[in-house]
């Protein structure tokens, strides 16, 4: 308490000021599950002050489908049916890890060119869904054509994908051993193999030089547009530390500095086989994690290039009995998926399906940073991290 | 990691690329990727999974196919006869004879499992996708419906080598 | 008085047909921009589909929310079309065919253009939704700001030309032989039309608005024909600046070489032509670019444009008393 007969307080008392404050209160917005730029029915509860937005509370579960209780009373290959639509934009990489858990606690070795085409495939739905990615940023930031030629040289990597395995977005294709071998089990069916359709290599090749052609236009068309550098340039900045601290995975943790992709510690896929760079950016903000993106569809393009000149011939599926049933052990197996680590921990005991299934997604763990990131950040920057996030409601939610 | 540094500025070689899309787009010379949908259909990989086809003479009924489907929307009934004996005085031998095999395509989850597990040769795929109905019962394929389907089986089709 | 309902109709039927035209040439436009046919089974090819648009819009049911304030809801949208269709009376299409030659022409147009915001803030303030008002306020913010640089790039061109008639400016430019753009003003020009663009709150600046997230800004709550006039005048103002900016710095209905005698035939035809050249870069710009965020379009407005334009004044003023 100031004392105002003090001499000594006198000189003090030019510098007081008085400031009066308008009470205001902050508006409670509810960016709400049905919204043009969350991807998917996630609600987040803003207090929005003005545009500045503090207190981030995302609500998840308006997308929860059970895929754990629905994988205990079911058989191997109905699981994979099922898991394909966990991240229904890159179909295929979701099977992988599941049947490859499957194969270690059987212990079967799988045939060489099962790996190869499974490595395409893998491959084909990365750059599906880093296409996704990027048309749909562009959209969010404020560009409305990028989304539209995205969206066709898309096209053509999912004809592919169905040529080969039937279906685009779910594509079924791994079995215990390897991939479809037959499209039946009946005298005439049984000899109508699924290998590569012909024609595949020339549809490949023509389609990955469009990937890399179209690659470099979004780098002409939005990478270097000034008003997108303002947008993205240290705007939700992410530091090494917080991202390893939360279980960020994926392109988020590459575009904040850490050099870690899981398809190097993958055995199950011949990636050992095949040269390619893991681009790593700089600053941990929108524009390295879109800049990453980018790079990484390149490179899974050369990779599918490199593929399809050394690929081995052989059979399609290891030799498996005719009903499968899987010895008692548990597994965890981790897989780099598009979005990030994708991981199944099967618990089985000898039965035909699994007695539980725990599925660890990468989506799930990479929102758990929204809080943190958006504190403080104005509401157009929202859009634009969670954009950046690259996450999909059915991978959150399960 | 380098960032993208152009020498024109950003915006002007935006501008550039949409023009020069556009210009493509109306000049002749350049193949559309469009398809002026009910007016032409797009040409379908031959695995292309639209629709099940049913051969109702190979089927036996013996439940494969519905037992395995991971939504259970293949109902099958059936019955068996009994037929005359193959040489005189032998025992008679039973048939069997399918009553009912029904798909609900509202559930079908088209993931090709009973087509897959079915050991004699009763299941095709083909691909035909336009059979949408305004009312969802109608979305269950009886067994005369899914014969007719047989005709858009295609034959498979030659591999890489 | 039936010359005045004569021009007055005719006013409507301009606007109306300035807006058609300008919608077909953005949205057939973005679809060849995209690599797509766009709308192709309504009419010849699917040029008449605003025709369509208009009759879809006018037969819809007439929805109010329950909370909004009533009168401001409703007559929001009536202030945006005034302040568009005014404008439409002080535009020359050559010496003779102008609605209205006044002496303070410039000013006129500038002072009615200003009209809109209120429309627009009001519209966002009434509609009971968190969202309209946030676009409301964003609206409110981009308007103000942008139209100081509008206004000082005018005043550049006005000094030249020693007059504030439309009609008078273009006169200048003939007796110069160059339009005002080569003639000293090209900042003058490149800032009315970054100013411009701001003013009709098209992307690079359609924070108001801002699709993906707010999904329409302070329109969302309107439908039907309030949603119609929005719309439409947000497409009559696009007509109308161009033509402004086409008569002051590119020279308006003139183009050297032709016989001064027919310039009432082929007036009007030079003065479209240029705006649906400036259009089309209007268009080009909006399907390239990402949307700015809202403090770096106010920075571009007080801490760029006004400098900018202030220095042309100054930079005009000494030309012009100094030679």
């Amino acid at each position: 308490m100031v004392n105002a007969l003090d001499p000594q307080n006198i000189k003090n008392f030019s510098e007081a000021s008085v400031s009066v404050e308008i009470e205001t209160e902050d508006m409670t917005l509810n960016i709400g599950p049905q919204h043009p730029s969350t991807h998917g029915v996630l609600r987040l509860v803003a207090k929005v002050d003005g545009e500045k937005v503090h207190d981030v509370k995302p609500v998840l579960g308006y997308m929860h489908r059970g895929y754990e209780k629905l994988a205990e009373v079911r058989t191997y290959p109905q699981i994979t049916t099922l898991v394909n639509r966990i991240d229904w934009v890159a179909g295929f990489s979701n099977e992988i890890p599941f049947i490859a858990g499957a194969e270690r606690l059987m212990e079967i070795e799988v045939p060489d060119r099962a790996k190869y085409i499974r490595l395409i495939l893998t491959e084909m739905a990365r750059i599906s869904s880093h296409f996704v990615f990027n048309g749909a940023y562009a959209l969010e930031v404020g560009a409305l054509t990028p989304i539209f030629y995205a969206m066709e040289d898309r096209e053509r990597v999912l004809d592919l994908i169905e040529s080969v395995t039937g279906g685009r977005f779910h594509p079924n294709f791994n079995r215990i051993g390897g991939v479809k071998p037959a499209a039946g089990a009946g005298p005439t069916t049984k000899k109508n193999i699924q290998d590569l359709p012909a024609g595949f290599y020339r549809d490949t090749k023509i389609a990955m030089q469009k990937v890399i052609e179209a690659a470099d236009q979004f780098q002409n068309l939005i990478g270097g547009n000034e008003v997108f550098k303002k947008r993205t340039k240290d705007v939700g900045v992410l530091t090494p530390e917080i991202a390893e601290a939360f279980g960020v995975s994926g392109p988020i943790l590459r575009a904040s500095g850490v050099k870690s992709d899981l398809r190097t510690q993958t055995d199950y896929l011949p990636y050992d086989q095949f040269e390619y760079e893991i681009p790593v950016g700089e600053n941990g903000d929108c524009y390295d994690r879109w800049d990453v993106r980018v790079k990484e569809m390149v490179e899974s393009a050369k990779i599918v290039l490199q593929a399809i000149d050394s690929m081995p011939s052989g059979p399609l599926q290891a030799k498996v009995p005719k009903v499968i049933k899987v010895p008692k052990g548990r597994t965890y197996v981790r897989a780099e998926n598009p979005k990030g680590e994708m991981g199944y921990y099967i618990i089985s005991d000898g039965g035909l399906g699994p007695y539980r299934l725990k599925v660890r997604t990468a989506s799930f763990s990479n929102i758990s940073i929204l809080p943190n990131l958006l504190e403080g950040a104005l509401l157009p920057d929202l859009i634009a991290i969670m954009g950046s996030l690259d996450f999909v409601l059915g991978d959150v939610d399960r | 990691m380098k960032t993208f540094r152009p020498k024109v500025p950003g915006f002007l070689i935006g501008i550039k690329i949409v023009i020069v899309n556009m210009l493509k787009t109306l000049s002749p010379f350049h193949s559309k990727p469009n398809v002026n949908y009910p007016f032409e259909k797009e040409k379908l990989a031959p695995r292309a999974r639209g629709v099940i086809a049913l051969d109702q003479e190979a089927c036996t009924s013996c439940m494969l196919c519905a037992r395995q489907c991971p939504d259970w929307c293949i109902y099958i009934e059936g019955h068996k006869e009994l037929q005359p004996p193959s040489k005189p005085g032998g025992r008679q031998r039973s048939r069997a004879v399918l009553d009912r095999f029904d798909i609900d395509y509202a559930l079908c989850m088209y993931c090709g499992i009973c087509v897959e597990v079915c050991p004699f040769d009763a299941l095709f795929w083909s691909p035909e996708y336009e059979y949408s109905e305004f009312n969802m019962g109608d979305m269950l394929h009886d067994k005369e419906r899914l014969d007719d389907w047989l005709q858009t089986v295609p034959d498979p089709e030659g591999l890489e080598s | 008085m039936t010359e005045v309902l004569i021009k007055v109709g005719l006013l409507a039927g301009a606007a109306l047909t300035g807006a058609i035209t300008f919608t077909i040439m953005d949205v057939k436009g973005a679809s060849w921009m995209q690599r797509r046919p766009g709308p192709l089974h309504v009419g010849l090819r699917g040029f008449i589909f605003p025709v369509a648009e208009i009759l879809k819009f006018i037969q819809k049911e007439d929805i109010i929310p329950t909370e909004v304030d009533r009168p401001v809801f409703k007559w929001a949208p009536a202030y945006v079309m005034v302040s568009c269709v005014a404008l439409f009376a002080v535009v020359p299409l050559s010496p003779t065919l102008v609605v209205a030659d006044l002496e303070l022409g410039v000013f006129f147009a500038l002072a009615i253009s200003s009209l809109g915001t209120i429309g627009v803030l009001t519209a966002g303030w009434s509609s009971a939704n968190k969202y309209s008002l946030m676009g409301g306020l964003r609206a409110a913010g981009q308007l103000i700001a942008y139209e100081l640089p509008l206004i000082l790039a005018v005043v550049g061109v006005v000094i030249q030309a020693e007059t504030m008639s439309l009609v008078g400016i273009v006169e200048k430019q003939i007796e110069w032989g160059v339009p005002f753009v080569v003639g000293g003003q090209i900042v003058g020009f490149l800032i009315f039309m970054v100013a411009a663009t701001a003013e009709m709150m098209r992307v690079p600046f359609d924070m108001p608005i801002g699709e993906s997230e707010l999904t329409m800004g302070f329109m969302t709550e309107y439908s039907g024909i309030r949603f119609l006039i929005f719309y439409i005048s947000e497409y009559m103002n696009m007509f109308i600046l161009c033509a402004i900016a086409s008569t002051l710095f590119l020279g308006g209905y003139h183009v050297p070489l032709l016989p001064t005698e027919w310039v009432n035939f082929y007036g009007p035809i030079v003065l479209l032509t240029k705006t649906a050249i400036l259009g089309f870069i209007l268009v080009a710009i909006r399907w390239s670019q990402p949307r700015f965020r809202e403090d770096q379009l106010q920075n571009l407005a007080w801490k760029i444009l006004i400098p900018a334009s202030l220095v042309n004044i100054l930079v005009t003023a000494i030309m012009k008393v100094g030679f």
